[in-house]
């Protein structure tokens, strides 16, 4: 089965600098991925890369089907991506702004209320402009954001940083769900032991190359919760 | 912090490295351009006649309408190749605009200020808001943006796509700024004061098709030599990428080596 | 595109609705900037009456660059630019949207300040069919052209400098070009003043499709 994911020798440059030095990663569909490596080593870029929001400027790259070098928007509305800032309109409410971003990626609102649902973030907060929320509380609405659209692959950017234990678990669980449901996830994470609890298979990078890659041992994921489907 | 040596970059002859943008075409043409210039001084300066109405004044106009003239010129050629650049996204493409663009901005303030020395003795002032110099000093601020857009740090890509649609917003302007200036100006002045097209014979008329010649062919020139700085600058630093790559994965090893 | 387009600007709407920078920042300056022409100049004579058009699109021009600014940096922070490309719209679409959004919120501004002017100035406002054309041509061509180098200048920290001294001169026409028919308007010479509006239109319509060409581009630039 062709991977989701195919990479070789993939070149990223921010500027004159080479984030990405050469990346050979092949993912296969319903993996989940942890990137582990220092600060620097390239995980962000590579996530980036994958979503197709910078240019791989030399090797393979081809996500979802889609040839990232010939044409890097194609392969966005597929994928869904959490990165280090919450990317929300500050002044809108939490209810806008899940909305919104469901809307722009052509869910229905139904589907953003569900999603909302989904998070677990208190009834009282739904109208409240985003700006008054906790880092915690907007990172729930983010994921709500996320979840809404149904991506295909799941990039996710150090999910669980300033988050609460509870609010790990959710992450944990999301992303189990998301597995059992057929998407495929990236995670870059240096929280080792719980993402290693989820993960499916490591990939160090360093270096803006890949290092190491180990499969781990498969867990016995709890039974999925209800991905609701509001149809 | 790896330390910065002084050897040459690996993989490059530093001998064959260029040591000037010359080459036997482009000093052949600068040979005919200073001829032209002494041809035009010449021309120009002693054996034209004065005209009746302007005098000497005259004589800048052998010189302010090449100007112009070649002024517009560099700026549609900036325009051609931001199209291209936007369109297939090209380099050449991109220095050739670029290069033009500042051109350009050279041009444009020769031609506020020989427009202005022309205005001195006809008119008596230095500046008037006459509707050929307006737009002029629009245009020139115009450009100065886009030199600003073109001086933001940016990767190669970016910076080409910035300047196009700055280049391209700016040579759009370019006719809708004339119209709005000439109608403008006509609303609250007579015509007449903008006429200083002089009365042109045959001496004249010599002397003019040399300054265009002139200013065309030093167009040229300068083009040439400023696609070619800027082409050098963009292989500088691409010659510089093979190494940052096998730094870069270097960097790797040392940490992989050690706890992750 | 248009569904986009319509997305966007209901959003950018809402966050006006919400955050109202422009009722309670811009509207205010724009108001100030007539109070101050007001200062500059000699309010005896009737210099403030014969410069109250040209005055009228300055203080446009200075509250559209607020307006124009206010649009980029919404998407400016908290990196929601990497969230646009990444949501999936039509850029056209976000073009267009934002656009709009920031004419409708100029638009809501010039009959405000046509309000002041006439309260300030002492403005007999006649020729109103020239006035309403000569407003919505020019806001689009100042909104489209705003939103473009918007989102050149998006994510530069250099950004509040750089967006004025491009902007301003691109829409130096728009000035003339409203200034002279709104001057044919309050003269009550409408008739000559279509003219003018026919060159708003044209500036309208050029960089509205040029935003719709190459906004996409730049976004991906940012």
């Amino acid at each position: 089965m062709e991977p989701l994911v195919h990479l070789r020798g993939a070149v990223v440059l921010l500027g004159r600098f080479p984030a990405l030095a050469g990346v050979d990663l092949d993912v296969e569909p319903g993996e989940i991925v942890l990137l582990r490596g220092a600060n620097g080593a390239g995980k962000t870029t590579l996530l980036r890369a994958c979503a197709g929001l910078v240019r791989v400027t030399d090797g393979d790259a081809v996500v979802l089907g889609h040839d990232l070098r010939a044409d890097r928007r194609a392969v966005r509305r597929r994928i869904g991506m959490l990165g280090h800032a919450t990317a929300l309109y500050d002044e809108l409410t939490v209810v806008d702004n899940v909305r919104f971003w469901a809307r722009a990626a052509g869910a229905t609102v139904a589907h953003a209320d569900a999603a909302l649902e989904r998070v677990a973030l208190p009834d009282r907060l739904r109208d409240v402009p985003v700006a008054l929320l906790s880092t915690g509380q907007r990172r729930r609405v983010s994921l709500a954001s996320v979840l809404a659209r149904r991506p295909e692959l799941w990039l996710l950017d150090e999910p669980h940083a300033g988050l609460d234990q509870d609010a790990r678990d959710l992450v944990d669980e999301l992303v189990r769900a998301a597995a059992a449901a057929g998407a495929t996830v990236l995670l870059a994470s240096h929280e080792l032991d719980r993402a290693e609890a989820i993960a499916t298979r490591e990939v160090t990078i360093a270096g803006g190359i890949v290092r190491g890659d180990r499969r781990l041992a498969a867990v016995t994921a709890p039974p999925p919760a209800e991905v609701p489907d509001a149809g | 912090m790896t330390t910065v040596t002084t050897e040459p970059t690996r993989g490059v002859d530093v001998d064959d490295a260029p040591r000037s943008t010359g080459s036997p075409a482009t000093r052949a043409l600068g040979a005919v351009v200073l001829a032209l210039v002494g041809l035009l001084v010449l021309l120009g300066l002693v054996t034209s006649p004065a005209e009746r109405v302007q005098g000497e004044a005259v004589r800048l106009f052998y010189v302010h309408v090449p100007t112009s003239t070649v002024m517009f010129l560099a700026v549609g050629v900036a325009a051609l190749g931001s199209i291209v650049v936007l369109w297939k996204g090209s380099v050449f493409w991109d220095l050739v605009a670029a290069a033009s663009a500042e051109i350009a901005v050279v041009l444009t303030g020769l031609s506020l200020v020989t427009g202005m020395l022309w205005g001195r003795p006809t008119w008596g002032v230095y500046w008037v808001w006459d509707a050929r110099l307006t737009s002029t000093a629009l245009l020139f601020i115009l450009l100065l943006g886009y030199q600003a857009v073109r001086a933001l740090p940016a990767d190669r890509t970016t910076r080409a796509r910035r300047c196009a649609v700055a280049a391209l917003i700016t040579s759009l302007n370019v006719p809708i700024v004339h119209y709005s200036v000439d109608w403008w100006r006509s609303l609250h002045q007579p015509a007449t004061i903008s006429t200083l097209d002089p009365k042109i014979d045959d001496a004249m008329l010599v002397a003019f098709a040399v300054g265009m010649a002139t200013y065309l062919l030093g167009y040229l020139w300068l083009l040439i030599h400023r696609f070619r700085v800027g082409w050098l600058e963009e292989q500088v630093a691409d010659l510089g990428l093979g190494d940052a790559l096998a730094e870069r994965r270097a960097e790797g090893l040392a940490d992989a080596g050690g706890a992750p | 595109m248009l569904a986009d387009a319509a997305l966007v600007a209901g959003k950018d709407l809402r966050l006006e609705a919400r955050s109202r920078v422009l009722l309670n920042q811009v509207a205010p300056f724009s108001i100030l900037v007539l109070v101050l022409f007001a200062f500059a100049l000699d309010v005896e004579g009737d210099t403030l009456e014969v410069a109250t058009p040209g005055l009228y699109w300055v203080t446009v021009l200075l509250s559209a660059l607020l307006a124009v600014q206010r649009s980029s940096a919404v998407e400016a922070a908290d990196s929601n630019h990497d969230a646009l490309r990444l949501a999936g719209l039509d850029p056209a679409g976000i073009f267009l949207g934002k656009a709009a959004a920031v004419a409708v919120q100029l638009l809501v501004l010039e009959v405000l300040l046509l309000g002041g002017v006439a309260l300030l100035y002492g403005t007999e406002v006649t020729g109103v069919a020239l006035l309403v054309a000569t407003a919505v041509l020019a806001t689009t061509g100042v909104a489209a052209a705003g939103t473009l180098y918007g989102v050149l200048a998006a994510g530069l920290r250099v950004r509040e400098t750089l967006l004025p001294l491009l902007l301003l001169p691109v829409v130096a026409p728009v000035l003339i070009a409203a200034t002279s028919a709104f001057e044919l308007a309050l003269g009550g010479r409408s008739g000559e003043g279509w003219a003018w509006c026919g060159l708003l239109g044209v500036f309208a319509l050029v960089y509205t499709a040029f935003g719709v060409l190459a906004f996409g581009a730049l976004l991906e630039e940012s």
